[in-house]
């Protein structure tokens, strides 16, 4: 019953639960400290994570692109981490993770702004009751995610975009999509502000007693991101990070307009060398993306690991394959970007799928985004210069439905969490396809048309006040002459 | 005095270097050059964008030599480079005014 009244939430294995039961009991009243392993992990899945924007994605990219561009895909990469550092501490943290008031669901408040009453003893909540990390290390985990998402998004107007452009828009975007967005799907009251509440319902004794308490947790539960309330399940963030940043992308690509020369010239990556580095460093840092979105250092983390190279292993394959078996030749950029691929499907499942559903999930990933990013972007002909939308929404989009079916127990997932039924213990709730699925699909629904709306217009505006392209001399000279200065290779 | 410009494959260097050791040639220079002629490009594939690379890379060897030699020089190179495949390249004899070594003041035969 109470599966069907309250959200569903991220789930933790049963053997990590019985390791956690007893310090609960025994301390039920004391305030939770942050264990020394999990503080640890965190710290170092942050800095993982930190490495997939910088130098990951900037290397990755940057090969990808014509030697005339490479500094400006690593400028424009860079100078996004450094402008996220500081509005996320600013006020970005506190518009993705304080309450929001009345407008609650859609987007948090100014409470925490310049880190307001946030200390080194402030704990943030994880998915366990009673387990806690300290909240300076979830502020720079989820730092990490505001810095990469934006950092994506630059692959898709790649050789075209005015440097100007892309700081304001950068601003603009983060602030108006990419807060709203992790609102909605990770803010939740935590799984010990759920139990509180449900226990004082269970320990109610007369009427009003229990009408109040009841109320109360109905008010925690609501305490929480639209999507979160509608259980849409996001471990590590298809749709927060992957489908946003690609639809971005896909506005983007299509407003800015196509490269000159594309479809007539060569437009060849200069150095698949430096994009298999890129990649390379881009899946050993997804560990600390996936891994590391569990907030504990336990069987779940290592579960979401796990997913994490079988999914990514068996799409990189399965683009390999698809692209030999119609294009003749097994080709690196295809088994890289097959990875790639698989990485951002295992995203949303990474916790909740079992590692053989994850196998499913990239082989279909590799061959799907394969398909988009030939045959689909040729059709439609829009230049989405690094194939953002190929690969970051469709597998985004995929992955997040995919988790709707794969974290089902009966194919090897972990199942729905249910903090409510049994106050203080996790276990796992009723699921039904259909619900799971729909709310999955819903979330995917919300996720593109709040970015295609949002950044469109943000595109509009940095379009009239600063230009969006550069002059067409400067984009036949090369970015980084025409804007920095400076070119990537003196021989 | 002859001056012969070879267009070669790139991985003849090695084998036209030593099929000129053994004659009386001092001293060449190799650069790295794109061209077409008989062979016709190839198609380079990225993520499903295709593209036809017509110029392909070639080395051009180019070689001063005393007249009396130049039959056997030009026999030695296409000796070393052929494969019997298009695109194998074409040599081009030149005749040649005058040289002068820059160190020595040297001048015509002496120079090269």
């Amino acid at each position: 019953m109470f599966s069907r009244l309250f959200p569903r939430v991220p789930v933790l294995s049963g053997a990590f639960l019985l390791s956690v039961l007893a310090p609960i009991v025994a301390h039920a009243a004391d305030a939770p400290v942050p264990d020394k392993g999990d503080t640890t992990w965190m710290l170092v899945s942050t800095v993982l994570v930190f490495f997939m924007a910088i130098p990951g994605i900037a290397l990755f990219y940057g090969g990808l692109v014509r030697a005339k561009n490479m500094l400006s895909i690593m400028t424009q990469v860079y100078v996004i981490t450094c402008l996220v550092s500081l509005i996320w501490v600013i006020y970005g943290y506190s518009l993705a993770f304080t309450n929001g008031g009345g407008i609650n669901s859609f987007i948090g408040g100014f409470s925490k702004a310049f880190l307001r009453g946030v200390d080194a003893n402030s704990v943030a909540a994880t998915f366990s009751n009673g387990v806690v990390i300290p909240e300076y290390v979830y502020i720079c985990f989820q730092m990490t995610f505001a810095m990469l998402t934006p950092a994506l998004i630059v692959g898709a107007f790649a050789e075209r975009m005015r440097f100007s452009a892309l700081v304001l828009f950068m601003v603009l975007w983060v602030t108006f999509v990419y807060f709203p967005m992790a609102h909605m799907v990770w803010y939740w009251a935590g799984p010990d502000a759920l139990a509180d509440a449900a226990k004082a319902v269970a320990a109610a004794t007369d009427a009003t007693a229990k009408a109040a308490a009841e109320a109360r947790l109905a008010e925690v539960t609501a305490d929480a991101g639209l999507l979160y309330k509608w259980g849409a399940l996001d471990f590590a963030g298809g749709t927060v990070v992957h489908i946003n940043a690609g639809i971005a992308g896909l506005v983007g690509c299509i407003m800015l307009g196509k490269r000159i020369g594309f479809g007539r010239e060569l437009i060849a990556p200069h150095s698949l060398t430096t994009t298999t580095i890129g990649a390379a460093m881009l899946w050993v840092g997804w560990f600390g993306f996936n891994a590391g979105s569990n907030l504990e250092a336990n069987g779940t983390a290592a579960l979401a690991m796990l997913n994490t190279f079988v999914a990514t292993g068996a799409a990189g394959l399965s683009w390999l394959l698809v692209e030999w078996a119609l294009k003749g030749k097994p080709s690196l950029l295809g088994l890289v970007s097959g990875t790639i691929a698989g990485l951002v499907a295992v995203t949303p499942a990474a916790g909740f799928a079992g590692p053989m559903g994850s196998i499913v999930l990239g082989l279909v990933a590799g061959a799907v985004c394969f398909f988009f990013c030939s045959t689909v972007k040729n059709a439609l002909g829009y230049d989405d210069s690094l194939d953002v939308f190929g690969i970051h929404c469709v597998g985004g989009i995929l992955g997040a439905i995919a988790t709707g079916i794969l974290v089902a127990p009966s194919l090897g997932g972990v199942g729905l969490a249910d903090y409510i039924s049994s106050p203080g213990h996790l276990v796992a709730g009723e699921y039904v396809f259909s619900a799971a699925v729909l709310s999955q699909i819903k979330a995917v629904a919300v996720a593109i048309t709040w970015s295609a709306v949002g950044s469109a217009i943000i595109y509009k505006i940095v379009d009239m006040v600063v230009g969006l392209r550069a002059e067409p001399e400067e984009e036949r000279e090369g970015l980084d002459l025409a804007e920095h200065g400076e070119r990537a290779y003196n021989y | 005095m002859k001056f012969i410009v070879a267009i070669i494959k790139p991985f003849k260097l090695e084998e036209v270097r030593d099929a000129l050791s053994p004659l009386d040639v001092h001293g060449l220079t190799v650069t790295e050059v794109k061209g077409y002629g008989r062979q016709k490009g190839h198609t380079e594939i990225y993520r499903g964008a295709e593209y036809a690379v017509n110029f392909l890379p070639k080395l051009k060897i180019e070689v001063a030599v005393d007249s009396a030699i130049v039959d056997q020089v030009v026999a030695a190179i296409a000796g070393a480079a052929r494969t019997g495949q298009i695109g194998d390249g074409k040599i081009f004899v030149l005749s040649l005014e005058s040289a002068l070594r820059i160190r020595t003041g040297e001048t015509d035969l002496d120079a090269i």
